[in-house]
């Protein structure tokens, strides 16, 4: 990964040298060009995502258009009121998340942004992490830029990002391992029956069958967490948010894909 | 209930279509635990029927085998303009229901 954060470049030849063993670093993988997860999932599964009607996941799009433009809150306004036709409006705007605003290098997720709208705007109620409401939101939204490259701000704050990096090459859990461990050094080599992918978030919102449900980046992070038996940040953490930014950056250029569909 | 269904909007009288609902449900099997250790009531689309133009053309009886937020695929043959009905029905006791209209052009 170092390549493609130049800046970082010394921190993460800090890390392999300190924290990692120098044999582990010769076989450390920078893929040249990120791949999708769609990459290395099954051809069911393939056909699954490109069939928009046999795609779960568009039930979660089909109720994000319905929230789109219904009224909430004490304004009354919903989100056409004010962004009118999200085809348009909304074209690109979910591959330029998450983002850094503020003086503070605070990450800006897309679920955060939705409910920034609908705290100071429509003056409602924040949703709730993982709530359907949130998700078909973050599904409908990001839909709209399906097909596009995940493009981050050129002049990312390069404290978040390196955060971010710190966390994606920070050995816990039980486990002892880092997220690099699975998805850089063992990419697309198996998992017991799975098929090891680089770990990128260009599809997600995505339906798992696993999940047999829509879930945001965040839940995913954390099942990875559970799975190296460490202790999971909670939703909305800046940890995680860090991490979605990092990832962002490491998957710059991969098409969207939301709804994805993964196992 | 959530659903999408898809029925072409216009066909040849005789002409056979593939007709295709999704619906979002849970499809609750009856077989799992909650957090608890109690186990959650069974709770999946039991029934799901599609009527044209009154006549019932297609009749489906799910189980606890079905995943969540099924997909159902099937073909009739159309012969009048007219409407499709979709209408289900979950253990809870929620219905569900969708239409959708054909054109039929002479063949």
């Amino acid at each position: 990964m170092c390549f493609l954060l130049s800046p970082l470049h010394n921190v993460c030849a800090i890390c392999c040298v300190v924290l990692v063993a120098p044999a582990l670093a010769q076989h450390e993988i920078t893929p040249t060009k990120p791949r999708s997860g769609l990459e290395f999932a099954s051809p069911d599964i393939r056909a699954m995502q490109a069939d928009d009607f046999a795609n779960p996941g568009m039930l979660w799009v089909t109720r994000g258009e319905k929230l789109w433009s219904a009224p909430a809150g004490r304004s009354a306004q919903s989100c056409a009121s004010c962004h009118r036709d999200a085809a348009t409006g909304m074209k690109g705007v979910a591959a330029r998340y998450p983002r850094v605003e503020g003086a503070n290098s605070k990450v800006v997720s897309l679920e955060v942004r939705i409910n920034r709208c609908r705290t100071e705007r429509q003056q409602a109620d924040p949703l709730r992490y993982e709530s359907e409401e949130l998700l078909a939101l973050t599904t409908y939204v990001a839909h709209q830029s399906r097909g596009l490259p995940l493009q981050p701000a050129a002049k990312e704050d390069q404290a978040a990002l390196q955060r971010g990096h710190e966390i994606f090459h920070r050995r816990q859990g039980q486990m002892n391992l880092a997220c690099t461990h699975c998805h850089v050094q063992n990419a697309s080599r198996k998992l017991l029956a799975d098929t090891i992918s680089e770990g990128h978030g260009n599809a997600y919102p995505v339906y798992r069958l696993e999940w047999q449900a829509v879930g945001s980046l965040q839940r995913r992070l954390r099942a990875c967490y559970f799975g190296v038996r460490a202790e999971q940040p909670a939703f909305g953490a800046d940890e995680l948010l860090d991490l979605e930014l990092y990832l962002a950056r490491r998957g710059a250029g991969l098409k969207m894909e939301t709804p994805g569909v993964r196992r | 209930m959530l659903s999408r269904v898809q029925v072409p909007a216009s066909a040849r009288r005789g002409e056979i279509v593939q007709l295709r609902i999704a619906i979002q449900h849970p499809m609750e099997t009856g077989y799992r635990p909650d957090h608890f250790g109690r186990r959650i009531p069974k709770n999946v689309i039991n029934t799901l029927v599609c009527r044209y133009n009154g006549v019932e053309v297609f009749r489906a009886e799910m189980g606890s085998g079905i995943a969540a937020n099924p997909l159902l695929q099937f073909p009739v043959r159309v012969q009048d303009s007219g409407e499709f009905v979709f209408e289900w029905r979950d253990d809870s006791g929620e219905q569900g229901e969708s239409r959708a209209v054909i054109t039929i052009s002479a063949g």
